[in-house]
């Protein structure tokens, strides 16, 4: 657990970068710290290690008030992850990873087998593990970083802007690893972004700071979409936050429509056979929808062909069945034959639902579900 | 001057004074030449090696507060400017030293190393990116374990495009030493000028630049290997 008691920054021209900041980040949590350039996001991370001291106030970690620990004794049990990984260059990965152990005087040979072992769990190849960071991607490299500040298993973790740098398919891929590491972690983390969108998808409970370092509102994302508390969060959450709210609603189990499906490799006319309004859902031999297959208004000699993978639209999206009732409208709105596709855990096809059963099953939620949207 | 007996020998057997003739001279005079060549190794790196000792406090001054910087920076460039053999000349009076005191130019060229040196090291140190300096810091590196650990290794290349410089004007400002008597390859050129009166006699003041360039070289060639040694992650980069 991390606590801030009125910490205070305010820097000798005057300028106030974080207000009397009173909050509590739970152990075991993502504590998201959010807020336009200027709101004292990083500084407030930053006091927690004492890169910067604060003017008033206190921080604990764990009922230690982090004054009364030396700087660098504290800072090597707290991870910490930036923006651009910040790796060493003339260190390999393995070596980069290793630092932290090294520093504690562990022995060389273990802190190098544990790097490996955190490579592996941060997803990289142990071929990687001899490489220079110059010859990483910026995802490789912020991978790196992770596991780098993971190696002397610190129960605090700092995380300013980690995923920022990268492009948007690299960071939805390294935020949904970084949830599934956190699962068997539980580290205690502070993660700090100006991106609401990671915010809501990442922390447990979601810190929005406001211009000048005061705390706005500090809720978990269900709330903060709910109920922003002031104008600022309302206006900085956004403007669709209605539908986002949907991404933390239970959907609960969905009566599905049953689908009839084709396969890879069929002749076209036997898939038209089995054609729904004209489309038709094509799955592989395991029931995996690969996409959707469009039948209607071809000529007969169309149709002398078999089913192949270029003939597919591949729009539409899955839904998890028990998931989100954002995920499922998704499903619904994004398919090209207005059928959304429902699948189980392990991505089976399960049956379809329409997006006005969606709706349906959203107006029915009560006015206490919808406002609490959780 | 020891040089001067010796000279009536080149000239006795007369008739090469062409400038290719240096290789003859320099077996003539073997013994002598190998002498004033090691004396001009080892007055052209030890400065070095000290004015580099001298730079990286000074340059890491000059770079942990930003107001040293630009006075240090100054002050260091303008002693660059003082003429080699003026300062040769004052060194002894200033030091208490005898004059042709064999510290008189390992001094001066220390000035010099200094005067190139402290610059590169501020610089190399500026050339470690902060997010690195940023995450050693927060993973818990004390400043000294930083800078003997990160900052200096990171600043290797920088550092050693200096040095290169350093030790490449050194060879060069030693000969000038030799003109003022002191052993070393700049001897041959202060031989050269005695033996061109009445008619100009060039084989010992080639053999001279033949000899400093190929220390010059050698020299480079030893460092660039070294930083390539030193810093196998920049060839890393290069091969992505």
């Amino acid at each position: 657990m991390i606590r801030f008691e009125s910490v205070t920054k305010r820097y000798p021209d005057g300028t106030v970068a974080v207000d009397s900041l009173s909050l509590v980040a739970d152990s075991g949590e993502i504590t998201v710290f959010v807020g336009p350039s200027g709101c004292g996001k990083t500084t407030s991370l930053r006091m927690i290690n004492r890169m910067i001291e604060p003017t008033s106030g206190s921080i604990f970690i764990d009922d230690q008030d982090v004054t009364k620990v030396s700087r660098t004794e504290l800072r090597r049990g707290i991870g910490y992850v930036i923006q651009h990984a910040g790796l060493f260059p003339h260190r390999t990965v393995v070596d980069n990873v290793a630092t932290v152990p090294l520093l504690l005087g562990h022995d060389k040979k273990k802190a190098r087998t544990r790097a490996l072992e955190l490579l592996e769990l941060v997803g990289l190849p142990a071929s990687m593990a001899k490489r220079y960071p110059a010859q990483l991607s910026g995802g490789q490299q912020q991978r790196v970083g992770v596991a780098r500040a993971l190696a002397a298993n610190p129960p605090v973790m700092l995380m300013d802007e980690p995923f920022s740098a990268v492009d948007p398919v690299v960071r939805a891929q390294l935020q949904q690893e970084f949830l599934r590491l956190q699962q068997e972690l539980h580290k205690t983390i502070v993660f700090v972004t100006h991106d609401i969108d990671e915010a809501i998808k990442l922390g447990d409970r979601v810190a929005v700071l406001q211009v000048g370092g005061h705390l706005a509102q500090l809720a978990t994302p269900a709330e903060l979409l709910a109920h922003p508390a002031d104008a600022f969060v309302a206006g900085f959450v956004g403007r669709d936050r209605g539908y986002r709210a949907l991404g933390f609603a239970d959907a609960g189990q969905m009566p599905l429509l049953a689908e009839p499906t084709a396969q890879l490799g069929w002749d076209l006319a036997k898939a038209r056979d089995v054609a729904v309004d004209g489309w038709v859902l094509v799955t592989d031999a395991e029931q995996m929808p690969l996409g959707w297959l469009r039948l209607e208004g071809l000529s007969d000699s169309a149709l002398s062909g078999q089913v192949t993978e270029a003939s597919l639209n591949l729009g539409g999206t899955l839904a998890v069945q028990g998931g989100t009732l954002r995920a499922l409208l998704d499903a619904a709105l994004s398919s090209p034959s207005g059928r959304g596709v429902v699948v189980d855990d392990d991505g089976h096809f399960l049956g379809t639902v329409t997006a006005s059963e969606v709706l349906e099953r959203i107006q029915q939620r009560t006015p206490v579900a919808r406002g609490d949207a959780g | 001057m020891t040089g001067v007996l010796l000279l009536p020998q080149p000239l006795a057997n007369g008739a090469d004074s062409s400038p290719w003739h240096f290789w003859g001279y320099f077996q003539d005079h073997r013994h002598e030449d190998l002498h004033w060549l090691w004396e001009h190794t080892y007055l052209s790196l030890l400065p070095v090696a000290i004015g580099l000792a001298i730079s990286l406090p000074l340059g890491w001054l000059a770079r942990r507060y930003r107001w040293v910087y630009p006075p240090m920076i100054s002050i260091t460039g303008l002693l660059y400017t003082i003429p080699s053999i003026a300062l040769f000349i004052i060194v002894p009076p200033l030091f208490g030293l005898k004059s042709l005191d064999p510290l008189q130019v390992p001094i001066a060229l220390t000035v010099y190393s200094v005067a190139l040196l402290v610059r590169v090291v501020a610089d190399g140190l500026a050339s470690v990116p902060d997010d690195v300096l940023q995450a050693a810091t927060a993973m818990g590196y004390g400043s000294f374990r930083r800078l003997v650990n990160v900052e200096l290794p990171i600043a290797v290349p920088v550092i050693a495009a200096g040095l290169r410089v350093a030790t490449v004007s050194n060879v060069s400002l030693v000969a000038v030493a030799g003109t003022i008597g002191m052993d070393n390859l700049g001897r041959l050129f202060d031989q050269g000028i005695q033996l061109s009166t009445p008619t100009a006699y060039y084989p010992p003041i080639v053999l001279g630049i033949v000899l400093c360039v190929l220390l010059a070289t050698v020299f480079d060639v030893t460092i660039v290997l070294l930083n390539r040694a030193a810093t196998p992650w920049r060839r890393a980069v290069a091969a992505r």
